[in-house]
């Protein structure tokens, strides 16, 4: 008997985030090293300390119907957007089984959130106070629920090998997409549409992580806010949208003739036990999980050029993170180049690691780095090569890149890519 | 159809078209909420508290899930006025 092939491919990519409706934009925002952070148009913003944020760029009002939008939290709105261009650029024309290419017995679907369905909870309560039990949505249960995501994509594109929304905080869009390489190199699946969404600006996100002092007060000066590596730098800030990518067996793909992005090689997981919000200062966590994943996959320190770092633009968070690289990848980290997004597209919590995971692919498909904006002052506590200010092109010949993403409660998860 | 029952109509159309999207002159009496006008459970309910408020009447859950029609929710809210 053949063994059988289970490498894993990205064949599509989709997103809606801060620089852009789509993946497309979403890059050329990237490439053109734009920030998306400004003030807040909210009215309660008037009230909160922190005003800035990276604010979606197409309302997703724009892009689904009425009756569809009115039935899903904001959240797995930007999901959906984000799924449906990627499932369309991977090839497909229509739901799985509808599109006979496509087995949904052997279709899953793994997207997640940080904080659920956190903005319609939130607003179904403001309904139950000021207009009572009966005014409260039907549909504001399943609204609300942190598989609300994953669910809502599933149903839409006819997913019957397994829905899943692995919550870590902001490590929830890489988990979902390592949970989804899993399923597919297990066998459950050959396709699995993974990512992450988050819709979490609103005045109770904003105050809470306001007061536990997590957030950039630079008001004055939105653009500049997000700062990851620069010494000046003073917490990250909120941005919302959602990554999401396809991914398939190499088997699946050639046979359905498919282009390919990237081979998506391997995770690396590991857990702080540190502290519940604060990083592990010495990047011990972060460094464990780099480590799996070189030992789990046959990816090489040598091979890996790019990393696209969680880098949130915190003062210990930054830091930690560089110095596990450093420790794990060693002397091959000066050959690396470290593209911090978040300094463009703001935070997206549980979207970033989506958001990032299709940032990581395009990386390597157009061997082009992104930059990492407002870097004005590196930190001499960093000791990488940050790509800063404009992008970089990446090597020629076969290069891997490496995308992280950590969590409150110290969740690390550590994916890996490949060129073809 | 006489006009009372008309402007009920009317009203229940405007509403499950802003709740299922359904064009304005496609819900008529004989159609059937679930299977004619693609109204689920959940969306019923929403049908059910927009009537309430926008015809000033009560509709108990036992009445509510006897209305498999237009014409059924006509009959109702009529009699309640």
């Amino acid at each position: 008997m053949q063994p059988i092939d289970r490498k894993v491919v990205v064949t599509g990519v989709g997103a809606t985030t801060p620089l852009g409706g789509d993946s497309t934009t979403t890059w050329q925002g990237l490439m053109a090293g734009r920030s998306a952070v400004r003030l807040l148009t909210h009215d309660w913003a008037a009230d909160t300390p922190v005003k800035i944020g990276a604010q979606i760029a197409v309302e997703p009002a724009d892009c689904l119907s009425r009756t569809e939008a009115r039935k899903l939290d904001r959240s797995a709105q930007f999901a959906l957007i984000a799924a449906r261009e990627a499932w369309a650029d991977a090839g497909f024309t229509a739901p799985a089984g509808e599109d006979t290419s496509v087995n949904p017995d052997r279709l899953g679907v793994v997207v997640a959130s940080a904080i659920g369905g956190v903005t319609s909870l939130l607003q179904q309560y403001d309904i139950l106070r000021d207009q009572g039990v009966r005014k409260v949505s039907p549909h504001t249960i399943p609204m609300m629920l942190p598989n609300t995501q994953g669910a809502n994509v599933g149903l839409a594109l006819n997913a019957r090998a397994g829905v899943h929304s692995p919550v870590s905080a902001c490590a929830s869009g890489a988990e979902s997409v390592g949970y989804a390489i899993d399923m597919i190199r297990t066998g459950r699946a050959d396709i699995v549409v993974a990512g992450g969404t988050e819709a979490a600006i609103h005045p109770l996100n904003m105050a809470g992580f306001g007061n536990m002092m997590a957030m950039s007060k630079r008001n004055d000066d939105p653009a500049a806010a997000s700062r990851p590596y620069d010494s000046a730098r003073d917490g990250f800030v909120i941005g919302e949208g959602a990554g999401v990518v396809v991914l398939e067996s190499a088997e699946h793909a050639r046979r359905r003739g498919a282009r390919v992005y990237a081979e998506a090689v391997g995770q690396g997981l590991s857990s702080d036990s540190h502290h519940i919000t604060q990083p592990e200062p010495t990047g011990r966590g972060i460094a464990a999980a780099l480590t799996a994943l070189l030992d789990s996959s046959d990816l090489t320190a040598a091979e890996v050029v790019h990393v696209n770092a969680h880098a949130t633009s915190t003062p210990r968070g930054d830091v930690a993170e560089v110095k596990a690289l450093r420790k794990v990848l060693g002397d091959a980290m000066d050959h690396v180049a470290v593209s911090a997004t978040k300094s463009m597209t703001g935070h997206l919590l549980g979207g970033a690691g989506g958001v990032e995971t299709v940032a990581t692919v395009l990386a390597l498909h157009h061997r082009l780095a992104p930059p990492t904006i407002n870097l004005d002052d590196l930190d001499p506590e960093v000791e990488a090569d940050i790509v800063r200010g404009v992008p970089r092109a990446l090597p020629d010949g076969p290069i891997a890149a490496v995308n992280n993403s950590f969590g409150f409660g110290g969740h690390n998860v550590v994916l890996a890519f490949r060129t073809v | 159809m006489n006009a009372v029952q008309e402007d009920i109509r009317s009203g229940l159309a405007d509403i499950v078209n802003e709740i299922a999207g359904v064009p304005h002159e496609d819900v008529l009496p004989h159609k059937t909420f679930a299977d004619d006008l693609d109204v689920d459970s959940l969306s019923m309910v929403e049908v059910v508290v927009a009537a309430e408020e926008r015809f000033g009447v009560t509709i108990p859950d036992e009445a509510a899930g006897r209305m498999k029609t237009v014409s059924d929710a006509i009959d109702y809210i009529l009699a309640q006025h």
